[in-house]
């Protein structure tokens, strides 16, 4: 530091103690009095106003060891491993799928070549919702948003290749997620895999699709017991997997807060936990197969101390509730994802810098893997170009900013603590008002979920509209159009293409193999073992997602969505 | 689906409110930017009829007709836009719905938009469109009755 720093004279008594209140008072206000701040009032994304500054005031009850502790230990505010980024970087798992099998084979391929950690598989909605690419209901949907797989033949070519011992895949997979498993455990089965190393995560969270992300098919009863058939089978079968990922992440995409992004999940996951417990399953036992799937937004503390509180919070919810002594159970492990909701259409290559940010949140938050956007998701499916500079910015942020390298740096922040303390409160809060309603599948067949998320949607869209939230190039700072980019296109050609081979495979099937495996699936929709072994006997035989689907469609029916508008 | 609600005011030329139909085809579940511009239509005084997600051609046609609505819009994310539009407009005129405007919205990438209008669809709007704009592009464009 430079010598004239320490001569500078002393101006009024720097030494004195100044309560926050009187600085707000004197200083502040002369300040504020001269010229008005750049808004009335600063507000967090749940619209609860912000403090000019914070200070120790803002932390006079607080106390280290019951709010943080160490890396590694209870109640893990500060990271759920010892060493964190140190002992070895976030997983950076870029979310990609698209066409057919083949064709997201060389997708995954190329992202394994740049570096990439880990697989995440996106698939079309007709694999989503149970229908195979040759049916009536799929047409104009095979192979947009993700790969199109209806059957084990799919998912031996879409791995063709990737030996699954080593490398750990998350399918983002909810209605049809004990199907998917199947294949894949099948399809690892061929690779002569041992089934003790097979990591990985299935979505499996159905709850959030009756919120906000709309691909569900059975009604809430039958579909919990698949997710509870998961986490058991699983618990014997396949011990490295993941049989869940809660996630926040859509509900926050259609529009809630950061606290009603946690709320929301949290209230789901007792939902699940409550169920597994109903059927016999031990907390301790399944819990640490839990994981957790948060957004990534705009505002950059307040997402840094929304991924702490989460930590914090699922660690009193498993001591507390579940009475867990087992430390895996009382840890969050999350996967994040940047907020494809901030893309805008409009110069898209802000997206880049967007994403970044949020990136870096996601980091400095203590993520355990991480997808960033590309920049022209607001556009259409990426491009391989756009989709490499999003890993590449991972790369920048784990090897060169530094920000990898201590464990959660901005603690003992005073806003960072004071804004941590305050998303579990508002998280805590609203789980409470949920509980209150009868739970969070009371909550979602009477709407309220749904109601509060579109409240939240509507008001920040007209917060976009009436300039009161600035979207940089698209409500203000707007320039010409440039050319659009380059966009990513899906071949036509495939759906006429899948329905071929889905025809050549049907005809050389053993068909009265498959008839078997379909009523055995059928008798046990209707009673209470577990339907896991089962999928596995009949995607052995090429039975395929649309008929296991049909089958259980008959016997359970469909869910109806809730209308709240 | 849900009904216009009781409340709903005039048009600005006072005539009857504008009776609308949103609608989400085909199997994408995004409904955000449907809900927002359904309540931003609603809160404009327009009647407004939402679906809800994963309607059919002929669900979303007949929709149309038992609403008697003059305005209908479609909102798709998924990409499947050009796959699911044209059978829907094939649906309407099947029923003889054909005084009716149509509009579209979601991820409609710009080398699509002059194929979606030319099947019918008057207004293609884009993310960060203005709700407003919707607004207006309604009133201004919607037939007349009486």
């Amino acid at each position: 530091m430079s010598a004239h720093l320490h001569s500078r004279p002393d101006r009024g008594s720097p030494l004195a103690s100044k309560s926050k209140h009187e600085w707000l008072t004197t200083t502040h206000k002369k300040a504020t009095d001269r010229f008005a701040e750049r808004r009335e009032q600063f507000e967090s994304s749940s619209g609860a106003p912000l403090d000019p500054v914070y200070g120790p005031e803002d932390l006079a009850e607080w106390n280290y060891h019951d709010k943080l502790g160490y890396p590694g230990e209870y109640p893990f505010t500060r990271g759920v491993q010892p060493t964190m980024y140190r002992g070895r970087l976030w997983t950076m798992r870029q979310y990609a799928g698209f066409a057919d099998a083949a064709e997201s084979n060389k997708r995954y391929k190329f992202l394994l070549e740049q570096g990439q950690t880990g697989l995440s598989v996106a698939f079309d909605l007709p694999t989503q919702i149970g229908f195979d690419s040759d049916a009536d209901e799929a047409i104009g949907e095979v192979g947009k948003v993700g790969v199109a797989i209806s059957s084990l033949a799919d998912m031996e070519t879409l791995t063709d290749g990737i030996p699954l011992e080593q490398i750990t895949t998350s399918m983002t997979i909810n209605a049809t997620a004990p199907i998917l498993l199947a294949f894949y455990v099948a399809a690892a089965k061929k690779q002569n895999a041992d089934l003790t190393k097979i990591g990985g995560t299935i979505q499996n969270d159905i709850l959030k699709e009756y919120i906000a992300r709309g691909t569900y098919i059975f009604p809430p009863r039958p579909s919990l017991r698949l997710v509870t058939d998961t986490f058991a089978w699983c618990k014997d079968n396949l011990p490295a997997w993941n049989t869940i990922s809660i996630s926040g992440y859509h509900m926050r995409e259609a529009g809630c807060t950061a606290a009603q992004e946690l709320a929301f999940t949290f209230a789901n996951a007792i939902e699940y936990v409550d169920a597994a417990i109903d059927v016999g399953l031990e907390f301790d036992e399944f819990a640490p197969r839990l994981a957790f799937f948060w957004a990534c937004h705009s505002n950059f503390l307040e997402e840094v101390a929304k991924f702490r509180a989460s930590r914090r919070v699922w660690a009193r919810i498993a001591t507390e509730r579940y009475g867990s002594t087992n430390p895996r159970s009382q840890m969050l492990r999350f996967h994040t994802q940047t907020g494809g909701a901030t893309l805008t259409a409009q110069q898209p290559l802000n997206n880049l810098i967007r994403t970044t940010l949020q990136a870096m949140s996601a980091v400095l938050g203590g993520t355990q893997s991480l997808h960033t956007n590309s920049y022209d998701e607001a556009l259409a499916l990426p491009t391989e170009e756009a989709v490499e500079l999003a890993l590449r910015t991972q790369q920048v942020i784990g090897y060169e900013s530094g920000a990898a390298d201590v464990i959660d740096p901005l603690a003992g922040s005073y806003y960072i603590e004071a804004l941590t303390d305050r998303v579990e409160e508002e998280t805590m809060a609203y789980i409470d008002r949920i509980q209150d309603l009868g739970g969070a599948l009371t909550g979602i067949e009477g709407g309220f979920q749904q109601r509060e998320i579109q409240e939240s949607a509507y008001r920040l869209q007209r917060q976009a509209e009436t300039k009161d939230r600035v979207v940089v190039g698209v409500n203000d700072f707007i320039t010409e159009e440039l050319e659009p980019p380059q966009i990513m296109r899906v071949d036509p050609a495939v759906e006429r293409r899948r329905a071929d081979d889905l025809g050549a495979l049907r005809a050389r099937r053993d068909q009265a193999a498959v008839d078997k495996s379909l009523t055995a699936i059928r008798a046990a929709a209707n009673g209470t073992e577990n339907m896991m072994p089962l999928l596995i006997d009949a995607v052995e035989e090429y039975v395929t997602v649309g008929e296991i689907c049909a089958v259980l469609r008959d016997e359970w029916g469909e869910y109806q969505e809730v209308m709240t508008l | 689906m849900t009904q216009p609600s009781a409340e709903a005011g005039t048009t600005a030329t006072d005539e009857r409110p504008i009776r609308v139909l949103i609608a989400k085809p085909g199997l994408d579940g995004h409904d955000r930017g449907a809900k927002v511009v359904a309540r931003a239509l609603r809160d404009a005084g327009m009647e407004v009829v939402y679906t809800g997600i994963r309607q059919t051609p002929q669900m979303i046609a007949e929709a149309a007709l038992q609403e008697d609505v003059q305005v209908i819009g479609l909102s798709i994310l998924s990409g499947a836009h050009l796959g699911l539009f044209p059978r829907i407009v094939e649906e309407l005129k099947e029923r003889s719905v054909d005084d009716v405007l149509l509009f579209a919205g979601g991820i409609i990438p710009a080398d699509d938009v002059d194929e979606v209008q030319a099947m019918g669809f008057k207004g293609v709007f884009g993310p960060g469109t203005d709700t407003r704009d919707i607004i207006e592009f309604v009133r201004e464009h919607a037939p007349r009755r009486a």
